[in-house]
Parts: C-alpha cells; structure tokens; sequence
C-alpha cells in the first residue's frame, strides 16, 4: 500500500468527519439549549439536500442552490420548531423521540410524494470538479478538498458565534441555567427558534454538500443522523468542542478502517477470507469505538455533569 | 371487573375470532395479516418490559429481533443445505426444528442483551437512546457485509420449519403457534411484573435513589429487566422469519426498531396488554391506510403526533383511563 493512498484516505475520513460536525453540531446545540432529542434532523439534511437539488436544477448555479439548501433547512426547521418540536421541550425523552420519528415519517414520504421515489442528481459545479496537486505529489478530489476547507471554516465560525457574539452568550447561559435567562429578560422563545433554525441551516447545507458526491434520495439523512449520535456520544452531549473531536475521530476511523483492517487480515489469511472478515469488521469498527470509550467515559470525552 | 380487565379480553377474543372466521370465509391473507399482528405483539411486549416497567427507552429492540431472524435464518440454512454450522471443536447441524429455533432465538438475544446492556446502561436518558440505536446499527452494517448467509440480499427458506404434530404450512395452524406463544409471554410478562422482582424494577423507574437506599441495585434490575425484554423479542423474531421464510438485515434497520415502539406507544407504555393492542392497531392502520394510498406512512406519522402530543396513554390510556391499575 503506497503512501499516498493512505494521506488521500485520511483526508477522504477528514472530509467525512466534517460532513458529519454539521450534523452533530446542530444536535447538541439543540440538545444542549433545550434539551431535545431530534430524531428529524436527518429529515432536515434531506432537505437541505432536496432542496439544492431542484435549486441547482431550475438555475445550474450551485452557488444559488447551496443558499437554497440553507434558506429552505432553516424554513422547515422555524416551522417544525413553532408548529410541533415547541410542545415537546417540557416533555421526557421518550416523547421527543416519538413525535420526532413521527417527523420522519411525514418528512420522507411527503418528499417521495413531491419529488418521486428516483434519485436526483446534484452535479458538482465544473470550476469545483477536477483535481488538485498537494504538496508531496499528491493528487485530490479540489471538491472534496472544499468541502474540507468549508466545514473547518464554519466550525471556526461557530465557536466564534459561541465565545464572542451576543447571541453566543445568550446559548452558553441557556445550556447553564434556561429559567434564568428567561428571568433576565432574554426572549427565551424566540432563542430556541433560532438555535433551531441555526441547527436545521447546518444539517441541510451538509445534505447540499454530500448530494454532489452521492445521489439526493428520501431516507439519505438517517444513516447520517445515526452517527451523527454516536459521534456526539464520543464527544460528549452539548459540547460543539466535542462534536469536531467525535467527528473527526469517527470519520478518521470508518475511513482508515475500511482500508487498513483488510490488509491487516490479509497477513495472515488468504485474500478473500481476509476481505470478508475485513469489511464486515471495519463496519463495526465505529460503534466498538463509541462502546471503548463509554467503557472509559461514560458521559464521552467532552461531557459535562449531564 | 375493570375496564383494563375486559379490554385484554376482549384483544384475546378478537385476535382468536378473526383467523377463525378468516379460516371459514377461507381467507388465507386475512390470517397472515393477524399473524403478524401477534409476532409484532410479542415484540412489542418484549420492548414494554424494559420501557414500560423499567423506563428504559430502548431505541434499538431490532437488533433482537433480527437476531431472532438470524438465528431461525442461519440454522434453517444450513439443514436445507445439509452443511454443518460449525465443524470444529464439535459438529453444530442446522436444524429445522421451531422449538429448538426458539430456544437459540432466546439464549443468542439473552447473550447479546448482556453485552449491550452492560455497556448502554452505564448511561441513561438521552444516551442510552442514542447508544442502544447506534449498537443496533452496528448490527445492520455487520449483516450488510457480512456475505456468507445473503449480505445485503437477505437469506430465503423454502420451507416453513416444523413443529410436533402440526402442518405449518397451514396457515391457521401456524397461527395457533403463534397465538399460544402470545399467551405464554403474557402469562410470564405479568408473573414477572407482579414478582419481587417486578415490583423492585418499577420502584427504581419511580425513584432511583430510593431503591439504592434500600439495598437493591437499579443497574442489575434494569440489566435483568433489558435482558428479559431482548430475549424475547428475539424469540418474536424468531416467529416472524418462520412467517416470512425469509430474512434480511432490514430486520436490524432503525425502522424496524422505530415500529417496535410504535406497537409499545399507541397500546399504552407500561400495560402488560398494550403492545398487543398497538401491534394490532398498527396492522389494521397499514391495511387499511395502504389500500388508501401509496404514501400511507405520512397519515401513519401524523396519526403518532396526534397520539404523542394530545392522547398519552395511547389506546389503553383512552378507554381504560390515564392510570396504570395497580392490582
């Protein structure tokens, strides 16, 4: 195995891990301000990703369809938030994750109804496809480099937002102490809306992301919701710190697994046992981390006393 | 007698009269329909031992019930291909037999539940949601590429598995095996919640602390309760694999363990009766809401809202009144 097909997968598990900070990010904001479990998130992702899609379709501006993703996510997300996920915060989390999965079901097979039980493709935009040379000759997908570079730059962002803006002190004071926040004048309902928003704008430009590598389709956001939870599990619930360490961690993990753990096997095996017990293996591999560091921190690596 | 008493049965009843009458009008579907309504019944009363009476939201329950599948699966596998299971250290053959099917349906999900409870109950509430789901994932992910009993592809079995003394080709016959099994783990399901036991398991869902203050552990009760409620929901799937001669990783797909809930909610959490009147409800909603329309599971998620939001206590809830009996 050559080098270079090593540091391309790990920046393939590093682009993977940052897809997946948009998703987590959002999950433990929500959880963290109003302590929420939202199973729909995945829903939002998908439409986001839906969303790009027909934007990118009706003008064949990505740039306008990636706005699109975000604009139509956060839409659905104020509406969800006003309409259903409001009633739920005072609920216990059997609740929550009931009328959340209830969500699901109306998400996804309202978006088959509307859009067809196809895949759409969102094509990647010609000044994004092609590659780039890296330093040390190596050569890289320059939209999967991008979306590298797009994700680390909205998690800084994002803990600028959370260390330094109003509205990050407003979050921080309500992950501490909700009822006091409200006691001091801040409109508490209109920050849950927002947070929300903020959250479901994340998901859906990550599905508007990916949907250019894969193909948009109903039911795409729930295998990322589930790891999404257990990269936030890793990390610890309410720390955005701890959703970028997850992340990266578990997407640094499936990646490198899926290519190292078959050559591993192959040692000392012959060459398609090796594969099998490889592939079956490194699927796993993610969720046996998750259970190595409960054994060791069961509130995750970054956890409060929650 | 109570209002709860002659609601169970009167499910008993109508889940005894439907196939009978089903058999006379001789409609085969009719009894598959019902059949399945009590596999997903017994799933559903496995999940409520541990989310009902232990306050344990276990979102991942398919990871039994496709180990139950599996285990029906990969024995009836290798009997219809006259391979051994295992050659070394000693010979394991497939089987066709439901009964032993059944007991390594138990024992295998009995195992598995140890494991996975020992792990996810080192956290609670919200975690234990999200871990319970991912482990179940774990397992979907592990069937997908796992190629030697279908992969992705699922595994088919030409013929039902057999049962002392009955056809189980015949519908209603198989139906009766199904229906007497329901029975059983209701009868063990309201010993258990009456024993000791129950009583204990109930008391730390109430109050942590006190239980701990009284000398009686909450993580081996709730590591006993999650145990008995994988197991058998493993047994459940067990039965549904024999219904459908087929198994697939769906069985281990979120969904899968999403529709267990289902069964647990609209019933009614923490009635012993409750999944069996959600599981029964369920099936006549995707009967009668498919013939509807092609996209029935958005009338299915508006139906849940509606029950979460303004009736808790699902159908037992409603008729039987807000309060769990306490006989």
């Amino acid at each position: 195995m050559s080098t270079i097909l090593l540091i391309e997968q790990t920046l393939n598990g590093l682009q993977f891990g940052v897809m997946l900070f948009l998703m987590a990010a959002g999950l433990t904001l929500i959880f963290g301000v109003m302590g929420l479990i939202n199973l729909a998130h995945g829903s939002l992702y998908m439409i986001g990703a839906f969303a790009a899609a027909a934007v990118a379709a009706a003008t064949g501006s990505f740039i306008l369809a990636l706005i699109g993703s975000l604009i139509a996510a956060a839409i659905a997300g104020v509406i969800v938030e006003m309409t259903v996920i409001r009633r739920l915060y005072d609920r216990d989390h059997l609740d929550q994750v009931l009328a959340t999965f209830a969500l699901i079901l109306i998400f996804s097979e309202g978006t088959r109804w509307v859009f067809g039980s196809f895949p759409l493709f969102l094509d990647k935009p010609a000044w994004l496809s092609g590659t780039v040379m890296l330093p040390f000759g190596i050569e890289y997908s320059l939209y999967r480099l991008t979306i590298i570079l797009i994700g680390l730059a909205v998690a800084g962002g994002l803990f600028w937002m959370i260390a330094r803006t109003r509205i990050g002190i407003q979050i921080r004071a309500g992950e501490n102490d909700r009822e006091m926040i409200g006691a001091l004048g801040v409109n508490i309902s209109r920050l849950y809306t927002l947070v929300f928003a903020l959250g479901a704008a994340l998901a859906g430009f990550a599905g508007a992301l990916i949907g250019a590598i894969q193909s948009v389709q109903v039911g795409m956001g729930e295998p990322v919701l589930i790891l999404a939870f257990v990269v936030i599990v890793i990390g610890g619930i309410g720390s955005i710190k701890g959703a970028l360490v997850g992340a990266i961690l578990v997407g640094l993990t499936d990646t490198l697994g899926r290519l190292l753990l078959p050559q591993f096997f192959g040692l000392f095996m012959d060459a398609s046992a090796a594969t099998s017990v490889g592939s079956s293996l490194s699927s796993m591999l993610i969720y046996i981390l998750m259970a190595g560091v409960l054994l060791f921190k069961p509130s995750g690596l970054f956890g409060g006393g929650h | 007698m109570k209002r709860e008493t002659i609601l169970n049965a009167a499910l008993l009843l109508i889940l005894l009269a439907i196939p009978l009458w089903a058999q006379s009008a001789d409609e085969p579907f009719i009894i598959t329909l019902t059949t399945r309504a009590v596999i997903f019944a017994i799933a559903g009363v496995g999940l409520n031992f541990a989310l009902g009476f232990g306050g344990l939201v276990s979102f991942g329950h398919a990871a039994f019930f496709g180990i139950g599948g599996y285990a029906m699966g990969i024995l009836a596998y290798h009997a219809q291909t006259y391979t051994p299971l295992m050659e070394w250290p000693f010979v394991i053959e497939g089987t066709k037999s439901m009964p032993v099917i059944w007991l390594v349906a138990i024992i295998t999900s009995a195992i598995v539940a140890v494991a996975l409870g020992a792990l996810s109950l080192r956290t609670s509430g919200v975690y234990f949601i999200m871990i319970t789901l991912a482990f179940a994932q774990m397992f979907f992910f592990f069937t997908i590429s796992w190629p030697t009993y279908g992969g992705e592809d699922g595994l088919s079995i030409y013929i039902r598995n057999d049962f002392p003394g009955l056809n189980t080709m015949d519908p209603i016959q198989f139906y009766a095996i199904c229906y007497v099994i329901l029975l059983l783990v209701l009868f063990f399901v309201y010993r258990a919640a009456h024993s000791p036991f129950g009583l204990a398991l109930s008391a730390a869902r109430q109050n942590e602390d006190r239980i701990q203050a009284i000398g009686q552990g909450p993580y081996r009760l709730y590591l006993t309760a999650y145990v008995i409620s994988g197991a058998i929901t493993g047994l459940a799937g067990a039965l549904f694999a024999d219904l459908n001669r087929f198994v697939s990783p769906t069985m281990f797909s979120w969904q899968t363990s999403g529709e267990i809930m289902i069964f647990v909610i609209l019933g009614g959490v923490g009635r012993v009766f409750g999944p069996v009147a959600g599981a029964a409800l369920f099936i006549l909603l995707e009967h009668q809401l498919g013939g509807l329309s092609e996209f029935w599971h958005i009338y299915l998620g508006a139906i849940l809202l509606g029950v979460v939001l303004f009736a808790r206590g699902g159908l037992f809830g409603f008729i039987a009144g807000r309060e769990v009996a306490h006989d």
